[in-house]
């Protein structure tokens, strides 16, 4: 069997990111590398300060001043975003890649009405007519699960419920057929059943457009459900990325195997969570070589050093002590 | 984790409370029905006719969505919200029959850690004068052992005391969080209400303050009533579940037993959707409809419109709890049945 | 690693050790050159104002001490003596014009700043009480504020002042009537978002009286757009008093202030004696930007979507 090479979607490589704050630069993304292939789900997990949304702006070409991508190269399939001009980038921005924020009221005007945004969003990238717009867009609204979408077409945002309104958001990321579409914590906010509701949606979506999706989250749970791959950002680097099978089942890295080991449902109940001690540096003031070093129980004098890139296949790993012997996550028996 | 002794009475009882917030009608809104304009003023029933009861040395774990009135309830039993009907009872005692400086003993024994661990500080007072404030003012220690006492319990929640000084913008999330819980200790409380203490926080730091919350209620003797809608985290620390939809109490029962054989279709529902750390790819179910807006719950039972059982007697009427089990409660027709 | 963790100070931010508010908001303010400057200016004005009866030439309301035979000489003229240089001028009663607007200016700023600062206390009272307690007493002071605002404030200062009489009381009172409300309903709005944070709950749970939460708690994080708003007023204060001083309803003739000072020179513009009125008008014109840009400047740095938290 020829195994023809897929272009991935997008390639990340070797991306910096840096602002300059008063007190000095702020590496908010540093040596961020990753690709995702056509209808893979990836995802990008990290707490706050991690780089995790500082990347997928930088993707998008959204960062102002202060901030600046300062080294890397973002292609999509196989050109250079960064070698594009603004007008170029924006006839990228909403047509081949989309985005969906944690707010959905960062998409939504307010004082329109959503079947003008929608119309506005497919007007700005093809050239079909204003009915044929309208059209595109009440199919966008029952894909996402809307029921009766004539009747959601002619009513402002003001009038949705939060799950709704992002449903809205999703499906004018939909509109425009993108290749890719970044998801930064589009579900953080919303109801457990409603986050339900919509990440069964984007995963029925992701199989049968084969569109790319990067999902941006700290809930390590909804990664293990929805997606093929994982990247563990910490401090502005990603320490650890993989297929979701090998990260989360036998996680190499310190601070990966400490939010696992973290998470309730891997300790016995009433008992005292096993936790990661300290707290998360500025990153103004981040430790020499490996950053996560400070709060690491397996660190020693040779972790002041920048730590080597390991590469395994599909996995990459950033640190000196690796969790070697295939430790398996105690899963308790009273849980699932 | 003991349970607790059913015939000991109970610390903290709600009696069949219900909270109604009214919008009234304004001016304008009186002049229009004058004219024949059926304007009516509008009521959200947060809490509907609910009763909680909370034994020494529980932990009581609250779950539910938005609109479900767990906040409010949490609001409640330390007496932030009025009751708009019902019975508010301690140690066996009606509150309403103290007087008010008795009340002010009850007041401090029931406290509340916040979720917003930016705004539950005020940002201009030290965090010297934040923890202390309350117990000299109430007169229970002298002003000169402030410094001392509040070093005290700075390192009971883990902050060095050398830090009382600052303000609090000075501090990360999690180490506010820290100060709030700090507060509440300051007064001696004997129930902790933590209304989605934990959710604004990085998952590394959550488990830090949940391991926090564990020590202190050994070291000493807590109660708490845990709101949350982490149904792990609820799992994980408490004794009791009670899950609640649209102001009403509709299953609670002791934790195992309710991840075990959750009996509510909402319930089964919640646990269903909630993302679990597992490594094999899942389905996602998915509950269909929205969660109805509380000024106009559905009639009856207020799930039957998502429910994929509902009756035709569950659009008209309201089931009530029942013990299916012991110590188990479920409040669904279902259940009536015949097997 | 179960032991429990003391949280060193290291690992907070450093550079921010012992930082008051206040200092982050000193650094904050001066980081703009146009504020800085303008804060100078006010401060040389004031100082000029706090210590005009010993830096002024003479004191032009002695009557010992002018000599109408130097009336309405040009700026830089001198006296029949030749001892005295007239660096701005004279008025029409032989008054040396420096010292005339030294003196205006230290009236100005004290009839703006103290009619400011009880009107602030006023309303921030008033507006925090409305907050707290909701209901008929929010909506009676609220009633009153509206209705006051409605108002045109000239209207509102003349009225009050034909029917209370000229004099500095009663011009103090006449601008603290007509801007009490503004505060009282920035107060209550600042003080409506502050209820409803949770650290007002806390202290309400924690059984603290009503009185110590509002003065304790609300108060002082209300106050920062009380501030910005007071310091503008200051300058629009000094403008109304200058206008009904012009129109001839403010103060005595004695204590003039700079609208009086201008009002005075008003008759003599066309004759080309325009320094009577022209500089006075200059000073009340630098004193009112200097004030400007100093609130500008305040309401920006106190701004907390700006703050970092």
């Amino acid at each position: 069997m020829t195994m023809t090479k897929i272009v991935p979607t997008l390639t990340v490589q070797n991306l910096q990111m840096h602002f300059s704050a008063r007190d000095g630069i702020v590496k908010a993304v540093e040596d961020v590398s990753f690709s995702v292939a056509p209808g893979q789900i990836m995802g990008l997990v990290g707490e706050s300060g991690s780089g995790k949304s500082m990347t997928a702006y930088s993707i998008m070409g959204l960062i102002d001043p202060p901030g600046k991508i300062v080294g890397g190269k973002i292609l999509l399939k196989d050109q250079d975003l960064r070698d594009l001009s603004p007008q170029a980038m924006r006839r990228i921005r909403g047509n081949r890649i989309a985005m969906i924020f944690q707010d959905p009221m960062m998409t939504l005007n307010p004082v329109l009405r959503i079947d003008t945004q929608m119309i506005e969003a497919v007007l700005a990238h093809q050239k079909v007519s204003k009915g044929e717009a309208r059209e595109m867009a009440r199919d966008a609204l029952v894909r996402v699960g809307i029921a009766s979408p004539d009747e959601r077409l002619i009513a402002y945002p003001h009038q949705f419920s939060g799950g709704m309104r992002q449903r809205v958001a999703i499906a004018i990321a939909l509109l425009n057929k993108p290749d890719l579409i970044i998801c930064d914590e589009p579900t953080t906010a919303l109801d457990v059943t409603i986050q339900g509701q919509i990440l069964y949606e984007m995963q029925k979506l992701c199989r049968e457009s084969g569109t790319a999706l990067i999902w941006i989250t700290h809930d390590l749970s909804v990664i293990a459900g929805l997606a093929d791959a994982v990247c563990v950002m910490y401090a502005g680097k990603i320490v650890e990325s993989g297929t979701v099978q090998d990260v989360l089942g036998q996680p190499q890295h310190p601070y990966t195997y400490g939010l696992i080991a973290s998470s309730p449902s891997r300790n016995l109940p009433g008992q005292p969570l096993r936790q990661i001690a300290g707290m998360t540096p500025s990153l103004l003031n981040l430790p020499s070589g490996c950053a996560f070093r400070t709060r690491c129980e397996r660190a020693t004098s040779v972790c002041e050093n920048t730590p080597p890139i390991s590469t395994d296949g599909a996995r990459t790993l950033r640190c000196f002590h690796p969790m070697q012997d295939a430790i398996k996550l105690v899963a308790e028996a009273n849980h699932d | 984790m003991t349970e607790p002794v059913p015939h000991l009475q109970p610390l903290l009882e709600l009696r069949n409370v219900s909270k109604r917030f009214t919008q009234p009608l304004d001016a304008i809104a009186t002049v229009a029905n004058f004219f024949g304009a059926k304007k009516t003023a509008e009521v959200v029933h947060a809490v509907d006719q609910v009763s909680i009861t909370i034994h020494a040395g529980e932990v009581v774990g609250l779950v539910g969505e938005s609109g479900c009135g767990k906040s409010t309830l949490g609001r409640m039993v330390v007496g932030l919200h009025t009751l708009s009907s019902g019975t508010r009872w301690w140690k066996g005692t009606d509150l309403a029959a103290f007087s008010v400086a008795q009340s002010l003993q009850q007041q401090l024994a029931m406290q509340m850690i916040f979720q917003d661990p930016y705004a539950s500080l005020n940002p201009r007072m030290r965090i010297l004068d934040i923890v202390s404030e309350a117990p000299v003012a109430h007169g229970m220690i002298p002003a000169a052992q402030q410094k001392e006492y509040v070093a005290q319990l700075l390192q009971k929640v883990n902050l060095d005391p050398a830090l009382a000084r600052r303000f609090p913008h000075q501090f990360s999330g999690g180490q506010r969080a820290r100060i709030g819980i700090a507060r509440a200790l300051a007064v001696n409380p004997e129930l902790l209400v933590c209304d989605e203490a934990v959710a604004a926080l990085d998952v590394s730091i959550q488990a830090q303050v949940l391991n926090l919350f564990i020590k202190l209620r050994d070291e000493l003797n807590l109660t708490y009533l845990f709101i949350s809608h982490d149904l792990g985290v609820v799992r994980h620390l408490s004794d009791r579940v009670v899950i609640m939809y649209l102001g009403r109490i509709v299953e609670s029962s002791p934790t195992a037993e309710l991840f075990a054989r959750p009996n509510h279709p909402y319930t089964i529902a919640l646990l269903a959707s909630a993302p679990k750390l597992e490594v094999k790819k899942i389905e996602f179910y998915a509950v269909k409809g929205e969660i109805p807006s509380p000024l106009h719950p559905p009639s009856g039972c207020h799930f039957h419109p998502r429910c994929p059982h509902a009756l035709p007697r569950c659009s008209v009427e309201q089931p009530l709890l029942e013990e299916i089990a012991p110590q188990h409660f479920s409040a669904c027709h279902l259940n009536d049945v015949a097997p | 690693m179960m032991n429990t963790v003391i949280e060193s100070a290291e690992t907070t931010k450093s550079e921010f050790a012992e930082e008051t508010p206040f200092k982050r908001f000193t650094r904050n303010f001066f980081s703009s050159k146009i504020a800085t400057a303008g804060f100078i200016t006010l401060c040389l004005i004031v100082l000029a104002a706090i210590f005009a009866s010993v830096i002024a030439p003479q004191n032009p309301y002695d009557l010992t001490q002018i000599d109408i035979m130097d009336s309405r000489l040009a700026p830089g003229g001198q006296n029949i003596d030749h001892t005295l240089t007239y660096l701005l001028g004279t008025d029409e009663q032989g008054r040396d014009m420096l010292s005339a607007i030294l003196y205006g200016v230290r009236i100005s700023i004290i009839v703006g700043v103290v009619s400011t600062a009880i009107a602030l206390l006023i309303g921030l009272t008033l507006g925090l009480f409305a907050a707290y307690f909701g209901g008929r007493v929010e909506s009676l002071i609220m009633r009153a504020a509206d209705i006051q605002l409605s108002f045109p404030p000239i209207l509102v200062a003349l009225i009050l002042l034909a029917l209370m009489g000229p004099g500095t009381s009663k011009i103090v009172i006449a601008l603290v009537a007509v801007q009490w409300a503004y505060y009282a309903r920035t107060a209550r709005s600042a003080a409506l978002v502050e209820r409803k944070k949770e650290y007002i709950e806390a202290a309400s749970g924690l059984g603290l009286s009503p009185l110590r939460i509002v003065f304790r708690h609300l108060l002082p994080n209300c106050l920062p757009p009380l501030i910005v708003i007071a310091a503008l007023q200051v300058a629009s204060a000094i403008s109304l008093e200058a206008t009904l001083s012009f129109l001839g309803l403010g103060l005595s003739v004695t204590e003039p202030s700079l609208g009086l000072l201008i009002a005075n020179g008003f008759d003599y513009m066309l004759s080309g004696k325009y320094w009577i009125s022209v500089f006075p008008g200059i000073a009340l014109l630098v004193t009112v930007v200097a004030i400007n840009l100093v609130a500008d400047q305040l309401r920006d740095v106190l701004n907390p979507r700006l703050q970092t938290q």
